[in-house]
């Protein structure tokens, strides 16, 4: 059977030229950077060099990049890390309704800690109110942290209109870039971040691999105590299979950059454009504008998204769900919701992400697919546009 | 998929008795888009013996094969014998379903349970089974706070 991937916003797989650049520091170059003797030098190189590319691929200083075992730790870090270094300026942080969990159950451990977190409401496409952000600020915010694009729709925040806003009222901005890495053009300068979380899986490297990025001069607590590995703000032996790893497929992502993003755009609005002229009652979630490249968020009307998933998946299709009703969770998404969407649209809805192995041929498959699909789905269900959703 | 098993998947995807009897004697909807899940139930009733039942369901697959075999046991019974029957039976039937799952088949008893309401009340009939039932009652297991993520 034809197997179609199209969750790249969950994971990539990772490219077989940067397995080759990891494989020898599994057996070969195995000894630990921080050790003196020779046969360790090879790993101290293999770090910096992987640090220097992916300092590269967001225009940082090599020693702004910090290495972590990935997105979620990153962006633990950037908030506990922060909110506890300017405990004495104050104890408030700004974010929004839309962040990934690993920045909304960090808020929640700090409201418990006693820190105050204020979730910006976002407009139906995704997008904050910079006014309204402005005035959350109060003179006991510390830190502002923002995700760059969307995971569940692609909305691609204003991040350089927040930054000047950040920076007028002297508060921290971090930045949760771990989707929008390799697919959106970063410049962290040019931007005005403080603080960035990346990911090495979400890029083509692999998992268990990240890094937070750190503007030279900002006061931050360290997360993981321990050794004095990664300039003695995060213990622990390196990663360093999986920091090689994501050097090269941050090389690579750099030197590919304007290629991948024209490519993929331009395969997701032909899959877009065929899905919405071949079925009707489907509606595209989040913004046209301002969106990941590989992100078509879609709802279809009158049926049920894990049902859609599950067909797809007999069919060797591979995306996900914002439904409630989805494998584990029974909540429908908190993004969707956030951004107004009616509770039984969400349930129909449906994250294709598109992603550098995939081709036109899979989308017309897909595209196939789904009209069945959705055509089937839709006898079963008792709700139709004529009957109405009641 | 494998968080269903082949019984589940069967029904899944080749559902028995979709559709919407004409002229029947009893109609039940349960549950609501909002809810994520709905099931609509239509019954054909002879001499107090449910000879045809169809469903039309708007919900995952675990609720889709879940009218599917309840549909398919409750043919060939009597009221009686429909009215006794628990949603365990249809989760057995279904050879198990998942534990955030096993709501789909209370949906399916409660989809059942309405439709003979509904023909009970248009025939003036009453069974010791409907007592205390409410066709309009709220659902009361649709939260739960497992997060999937990614």
């Amino acid at each position: 059977m034809r197997q179609v991937y199209l969750d790249y916003s969950a994971t990539t797989p990772v490219k077989k030229e940067v397995l080759d650049e990891m494989l020898p520091y599994f057996s070969e170059h195995f000894g630990n950077p921080s050790s003196l003797y020779s046969i360790a030098q090879n790993s101290k190189q293999a770090l910096d060099l992987a640090r220097e590319r992916v300092a590269k691929l967001i225009n940082a200083n090599p020693n702004e990049v910090f290495f972590t075992a990935g997105g979620s730790e990153a962006d633990n870090w950037a908030l506990e890390g922060i909110l506890d270094a300017h405990k004495d300026k104050g104890n408030h942080m700004i974010t929004t309704k839309i962040e990934h969990h690993a920045i909304l159950h960090t808020g929640e451990f700090l409201s418990k800690r006693g820190c105050e977190v204020t979730y910006l409401d976002v407009d139906s496409e995704g997008f904050i109110n910079l006014e309204e952000l402005e005035s959350a600020i109060t003179d006991k915010t510390v830190l502002i942290s923002i995700i760059f694009a969307n995971n569940e729709v692609g909305t691609v925040q204003p991040i350089k209109a927040i930054s000047e806003i950040a920076k007028k009222h002297g508060v921290f901005l971090h930045v949760d870039a771990v989707q929008a890495l390799g697919n959106v053009p970063i410049d962290v300068k040019e931007l005005g971040v403080d603080l960035m979380s990346m990911s090495g899986h979400k890029i083509y490297g692999p998992k268990g691999v990240g890094a937070l990025y750190i503007r030279k001069g900002v006061k931050i607590s360290n997360l993981i105590h321990g050794g004095a590995q990664e300039m003695k703000k995060r213990a622990g032996t390196e990663n360093l299979t999986g920091i090689v790893g994501f050097g090269k497929a941050a090389d690579m992502a750099r030197e590919n950059l304007d290629e991948h993003i024209k490519s993929i755009s331009q395969l997701r609005d032909y899959f877009i454009k065929e899905v919405q002229e071949k079925i009707p009652h489907t509606i595209v979630n989040g913004s046209m504008k301002h969106r990941h490249p590989g992100n078509a968020n879609i709802s279809f009307e009158y049926i049920e998204g894990e049902s859609i998933l599950m067909l797809l998946d007999m069919n060797g299709i591979c995306v996900s769900t914002g439904s409630a009703c989805s494998s584990k969770s029974l909540t429908p998404s908190h993004v969707l919701s956030a951004m107004g969407i009616p509770v039984e649209r969400i349930h129909g809805t449906i994250r294709f992400s598109i992603g550098e192995f995939t081709t036109k041929e899979d989308l017309d498959y897909v595209i196939e697919k789904l009209v069945e699909i959705v055509g089937t789905l839709r006898a079963l269900s008792p709700i139709s546009a004529e009957k109405g959703w009641n | 998929m494998a968080m269903y098993n082949t019984k589940v998947m069967e029904h899944f995807t080749n559902p028995h008795n979709v559709g919407e009897i004409e002229n029947a004697d009893g109609i039940g909807t349960y549950g609501s888009p909002v809810c994520g899940d709905m099931m609509q139930i239509s019954i054909k009733v002879e001499d107090d013996v449910i000879v045809d039942a169809k469903f039309k369901t708007f919900g995952c697959g675990s609720a889709i094969a879940s009218s599917s075999m309840a549909t398919e046991m409750i043919i060939g019974k009597t009221i009686d014998e429909a009215l006794s029957m628990t949603n365990k039976q249809i989760v057995d039937e279904l050879g198990g379903l998942p534990p955030v799952k096993i709501h789909c088949s209370v949906l399916a008893d409660h989809a059942i349970k309405s439709a003979i309401y509904d023909y009970a009340e248009k025939n003036g009939k009453t069974y010791a089974g409907l007592e205390g039932f409410d066709p309009n009652a709220e659902e009361d297991d649709h939260h739960h706070d497992i997060e999937e993520e990614e």
